[in-house]
């Protein structure tokens, strides 16, 4: 460790103030606050001694939890591209193995990219090198799909840091989630690299079997309720049987973006953020609730095929666990009072499913909810802040 | 019959080195010093007194042009030694080096019956000249009372909830009857409105057979123990209230004064943290010098002297002096080293309220620990939420309120609480902050806003 802090201490001189690079002291801090908790100490008044939590170790906490996610998905990239190749008898490293050759890039791209544009921001307007982009790097790979190019990755990396969060001042500052704002400009820039069929099945230079489609189930369910056939009956069709049981949803081998498709991985990283007090269970559990109450509402309307999807259904397909879990808990984004984050996360869930079912120009309702959602967040607390005060202005006796 | 508030918010820092229940014979130091500055809201300290005169316990030092009755007195006899000034000239302290035996200026004397018969005009007249009257802290604002304003009430607590804080009931053992004298004063200033605070934890104390006050029984984690809090939960104060604080051993020392006639600065100091070889208590006066108070008794060498607790107290150095309302003096390590991966690497003994990756410490949560003045991390914006709510005991939406006060939106504060809270009721906000900023001092640049508004 000496070595490394003799390293450092060697590139200070350049560093500092009046010297050649100055302008890249907040890179060097950066690196060296990574390596070495920073020997900063607290000032003569005030609290003498800090808790031992910082937001690198936050941060690191909701990455961690994010981990089951990034390794099911790497696997299930290479299952899918399997069964939809015919090969029976893949084992289970050649899956992983062949699902992390397509992962991994992309992490890659995402973590230079995004890093890059983070670091030219440090320098270019000298504020330290903070820790929101651990996070958001890894999120932005795990919302694609395994076939995105990677330049496409890139530039919504860049657009998501620059115009989502710098231009608000960093990390705490945004109103809207930094991976979704990427995420969203690819939706609708380069769509049909993010949508539709095709995308979510890796097949590289293989043929697919006959038969085979890439839908997930949303999109027979928008396609069944616009023919105006049975979605439950029709799965049962499926070219694969038993793609779309409810458990084999659950677990999440189906195709999809990398890291969203299985509910139990979520469900993992959940119980690390809600354990770790990192995440909100309100806003967890009542995005679900929300999602729930609304295909419910669905059901009873029921005047296609697609509205008397069940409603625990919703709760397992597309997006919704990963972005109830990960995207709609971004502390920053989300509902900041206790009471509004009930509210914030029942509407992301009534919106994703009204999304689903009611929007015909798009499958999936997550991403839209959630941004949605993270514009009205600041609307939510108002009130909120609001009637507190009323509240206590009737209990003082001012 | 007391009124019992449960608490459930709030956190205890399990600091190592609570000092035992002993009192341990020292050299007493041969300086002693007042500082201006432990009292809030002053406009501007004039000096009474000039460096070689030679002064008494209770004789005064300096009035405060905002008050000029309000005289600051010498806690002990001696000579002025040194008056330090900042910039402008603004005093900083002014010095006394001691007498061996302490010479008292002397007061009327009281007997009970005087007591009884004593007029409130009386009683403001002998505490404001007599060195007593600026322990009364007014809310809203947590500064120096007024002695012409009438306080709606006046409130005591009488435990400190604070790390390592002295057992306030073994601080004031022998002084029951000053303190019960001191109560019967304080009846006279507040229309008999006077507010005991205990501990409900606690068995019968030396409070609890105090006649003429409210008794109120607190249970909980720290804040529990600060007045402030305690308040909020009683009867919570707005813009136009006015009530007043003071701690139990201005109390007795009320007493003291209207019974003996003297001004006794004498106090018990818990010597405390875990750079203490033997902690335990001291007696001294206000004002003490730390370098008897501490000698021979510090295990490290990298340490560094608070006076005061860790939350609230002031890094002073071992030849600086206690405030007027200390009553601890805490040692730690210094933090002054980088740490390999230390915001990742998994730790037990790593204090944390949060439970954030690694961070174990909440499994063994009585369990003691040595902490350093590292910060832990750097200073970044307001990022997570939902944390201070789960700290602070009070119906106040702290993030609200700090960032009111960030942005000086004065109707914001206002109706966020700015009356209801001073720097030691958000301290634990400070504590748990993952971005680390100075939070106390924010909350002191509010009340600063509103006071001169």
């Amino acid at each position: 460790m000496k070595l490394l802090q003799n390293l450092f201490d060697s590139i200070k001189p350049h560093v500092e103030k009046g010297a050649k690079y100055e302008k890249l002291h907040t890179l060097y801090e950066g690196h060296r606050t990574i390596f070495f908790k920073p020997s900063l100490t607290t000032g003569s008044t005030g609290v003498q001694v800090k808790d031992a939590a910082d937001l690198k170790r936050v941060m690191f906490t909701v990455i961690v939890a994010l981990i089951p996610c990034l390794l099911f998905g790497m696997w299930n990239v290479g299952h899918q591209h399997f069964l939809a190749t015919g090969v029976v008898d893949a084992t289970f490293l050649s899956k992983f193995l062949l699902g992390a050759g397509q992962v991994i890039p992309i992490l890659i791209v995402s973590y230079g990219v995004g890093l890059g544009v983070e670091f030219a921001f440090c320098v270019i307007r000298n504020h330290p090198i903070e820790e929101g982009f651990l996070v958001t790097g890894i999120l932005i790979p795990l919302v694609m799909p395994a076939t995105i190019p990677l330049w496409q990755v890139a530039m919504a990396t860049v657009f998501g840091v620059i115009i989502a969060k710098e231009v608000f001042g960093g990390t705490g500052m945004n109103i809207l989630n930094v991976a979704l704002t990427s995420r969203a400009f690819l939706y609708f820039a380069y769509p049909s690299q993010i949508s539709g069929d095709m995308v979510w099945t890796y097949l590289g230079d293989q043929v697919a079997v006959d038969g085979f489609s890439g839908a997930t189930l949303l999109s027979y369910g928008a396609a069944a309720a616009a023919n105006g056939t049975e979605v439950m009956a029709g799965l049962g069709g499926h070219w694969y049987a038993g793609m779309f049981d409810f458990w084999n949803l659950f677990l999440g081998v189906i195709p999809g973006s990398i890291g969203e498709t299985s509910v139990l991985m979520c469900l993992i990283g959940a119980a690390i953020l809600v354990i770790t007090g990192v995440g909100s269970w309100k806003i967890i559990l009542s995005v679900f609730g929300g999602a729930w109450v609304m295909g419910m509402v669905y059901n009873l309307a029921g005047t296609n095929s697609f509205m008397l999807l069940p409603a625990h259904y919703h709760l397992v397909v597309g997006g919704l666990a990963f972005g109830a879990v990960f995207m709609a808990t971004d502390p920053v984004s989300a509902a900041q009072t206790e009471t509004g984050k009930w509210i914030y996360g029942f509407m992301i869930g009534v919106l994703t499913v009204i999304i689903r079912i009611s929007n015909p120009a798009y499958p999936e309702g997550i991403m839209l909810a959630v941004l949605f959602m993270n514009v009205f967040a600041p609307l939510i607390d108002y009130y909120v802040v609001e009637a507190h005060k009323k509240r206590r202005l009737k209990r003082a006796t001012i | 019959m007391p009124q019992t508030f449960h608490l459930n918010k709030g956190f205890n820092i399990p600091l190592a080195g609570r000092a035992l229940l002993e009192e341990h014979k020292i050299n007493q130091p041969d300086s002693f010093a007042i500082k201006p500055s432990d009292f809030k809201g002053l406009v501007q300290p004039k000096l009474l007194v000039s460096v070689g005169e030679n002064v008494k316990s209770g004789s005064p030092l300096f009035f405060d042009k905002g008050s000029e009755e309000v005289l600051f007195v010498a806690p002990v006899s001696g000579e002025i030694s040194e008056i330090i000034r900042g910039e402008r000239r603004k005093v900083i302290e002014i010095r006394i080096l001691a007498d061996k035996e302490i010479e008292y200026k002397t007061f009327k004397k009281h007997t009970k019956t005087d007591i009884i018969n004593l007029t409130r005009a009386e009683a403001i007249a002998t505490l404001t000249v007599s060195g007593i009257w600026p322990s009364f802290i007014q809310r809203p604002y947590g500064v120096l009372a007024n002695p012409s304003d009438v306080p709606s009430a006046i409130y005591i607590s009488a435990f400190d909830s604070n790390p390592c804080a002295p057992d306030m009931a073994y601080i004031m053992r022998g002084r029951e009857g000053a303190f019960q004298l001191g109560v019967d004063v304080l009846n006279k200033l507040a229309k008999g409105n006077i507010h005991l605070n205990l501990d409900a934890s606690e068995i019968p104390s030396v409070f609890s057979g105090t006649d003429h006050a409210n008794i109120n029984k607190f249970s909980g984690p720290h804040p529990a123990g600060n007045v402030g809090v305690q308040i909020h939960h009683i009867k919570p104060i707005g813009k136009k209230d006015k009530v007043w604080t003071i701690d139990p051993l201005s109390v007795a020392r009320i007493g003291t004064l209207f019974s003996e006639g003297i001004y006794d600065a004498s106090k018990l100091i818990a010597i405390t943290g875990s750079e203490v070889i033997n902690p335990h208590y001291v007696k001294t006066y206000s004002g003490a010098c730390l370098d008897k108070l501490v000698a021979e008794n510090i295990k490290g060498t990298h340490v560094r002297f608070i006076a005061g607790n860790v939350l609230t107290g002031e890094h002073v150095g071992d030849r600086g002096y206690l405030g007027h309302f200390h009553n601890q003096i805490s040692v730690i390590p210094e933090g002054d080293q980088e740490e390999f991966l230390g915001w990742l690497l998994p730790s037990f003994e790593k204090l944390s309220f949060h439970k954030a990756f690694g961070l174990l410490s909440f499994l063994s949560p009585k369990k003691e620990k040595v902490l350093d003045t590292n910060t832990n991390g750097e200073q970044r914006n307001f990022t997570i939420s939902g944390a201070f709510e789960k700290i602070l005991p009070m119906d106040i939406l702290p993030t609200y309120l700090f960032k009111s006060i960030i942005s000086n939106d004065y109707d914001e504060m206002e109706a966020l609480g700015i009356y209801e809270v001073i720097e030691e009721d958000v301290a634990l906000c400070e504590y748990i902050d993952v971005s680390k900023n100075d939070i106390q001092a924010i909350i002191r640049e509010g009340i600063e806003l509103i006071r001169n508004s």
